[in-house]
């Protein structure tokens, strides 16, 4: 039963193998889908390319789903999987801030990592930036420490918090995703009509 | 029209919704073996913290932050997310050889502004990602997209927060991308 290497099912001498194979199918992902490119990313804000959305909730939807099916069928021991802290305050400040570094910068940091393999440049600056960003984060930490950990709310999922169950939330994200899909093509196809030049 | 692709003549990328179904079934994959998501902005934090603890050890040891990090067994790059990463770019490079994608060193940016901007605005805008995926304990792939789907209640407020923010402040910065 999985989780595997937390069960000990896999050994941890192992860890590293399958994070480098693990990674190497996420960024194969990634630039195949699109996202090495900064123009693709942006085109979500704007409605002429809808790449990210469509990527983002599939993957979403299909890895909730299928966590719901691995936990029914007893092949996943929900009590053992990583649960994201929650610090309220923190979280939607840095998430504010992460939007703005999406919209100007053009990547998140796991795309802007296969745009730089790719030979963009304007990875390899979004990557510096990240670098720079963490950078001042750690050594200004002592001025912010105190917000830095406000609002903790502990490892809570939506079900510990709402009450209502998980396969519920999977339901309502899958309907939103179809309904955005089916949405965002219209935008897209509006909006590239009057679109002159979309240079990758 | 100088333009090198149009819109009718795209780079081939895999159809958006069999790459969704497939970082899908690979979170699905990583969590059912490693009881944890992805992620990326980790890496780069294992990297500000090696360089730290190497120029000024005794400061970093001394930061509440950083010292979380610091173990007197290994270096701080000895972490499972600095491995994913580096697989990351190797299979980033791996597609884009595969799809011809690799070519000389050049810069994306919108028909409005220089690549000389576009660097500088990628400068900025990966300096605020960074700040911010600390505040948010993780970036989009570790808080957003695989802390909602484990359900966390911090990964949908991270997610929420990073697209809604972009949505309202896009239109001001318009002359970036359009």
């Amino acid at each position: 039963m999985g989780p595997l290497i937390p069960n000990g099912i896999i050994g941890g001498g192992w860890d590293f193998v399958i994070a480098l194979l693990i990674g190497i199918a996420f960024g194969f992902i990634l630039e195949a889908a699109g996202f090495s490119s900064s123009r693709n990313l942006a085109g979500v804000f704007y409605g002429y390319n809808f790449v990210v959305l469509r990527v983002f909730f599939t993957a979403l939807i299909v890895a909730m789903v299928g966590i719901m099916y691995f936990d029914c069928l007893g092949w996943l021991d929900l009590s053992k999987i990583f649960i994201l802290p929650t610090y309220l305050g923190p979280m939607i400040v840095g998430g504010v801030i992460m939007g703005f570094g999406f919209i100007l910068g053009g990547y998140c940091p796991g795309t802007s990592f296969t745009g730089l393999a790719i030979g963009k440049l304007d990875a390899l600056f979004f990557t510096i930036g990240l670098y720079l960003g963490i950078l001042v984060f750690s050594v200004a930490f002592p001025l912010f420490e105190d917000f830095y950990s406000s609002g903790s709310l502990g490892n809570v999922t939506l079900t510990d918090v709402t009450g209502i169950p998980a396969s519920y939330f999977a339901l309502a994200f899958t309907v939103v995703a179809l309904a955005a899909f089916w949405g965002t093509m219209l935008i897209e196809k509006r909006v590239r009509k009057n679109m002159k030049q979309y240079k990758f | 029209m100088n333009v090198n692709n149009t819109i009718d003549n795209q780079p081939k990328y895999i159809n958006p919704y069999l790459g969704g179904v497939l970082l899908g079934l690979l979170i699905l994959l990583t969590v059912y073996i490693t009881g944890r998501g992805l992620g990326a902005s980790g890496a780069v934090k294992s990297a500000v913290v090696t360089t730290s603890n190497t120029i000024a050890p005794s400061a970093t040891k001394a930061n509440n932050y950083m010292s979380q990090f610091v173990s007197d067994d290994h270096s701080p790059m000895y972490t499972w997310l600095v491995f994913e990463t580096l697989g990351v770019l190797v299979g980033g490079l791996l597609s884009g050889l595969l799809f011809g994608r690799v070519k000389k060193f050049r810069t994306d940016h919108g028909p409005n502004i220089t690549s000389r901007k576009r660097l500088i605005w990628a400068l900025i805008g990966g300096a605020l990602f960074g700040l911010g995926s600390q505040f948010g304990r993780g970036c989009t792939s570790g808080a957003a997209l695989s802390g909602t789907a484990t359900f966390a209640l911090g990964g949908v407020i991270v997610m929420f927060s990073i697209f809604g923010t972009g949505y309202i402040i896009a239109y001001f910065f318009r002359k970036l991308w359009i």
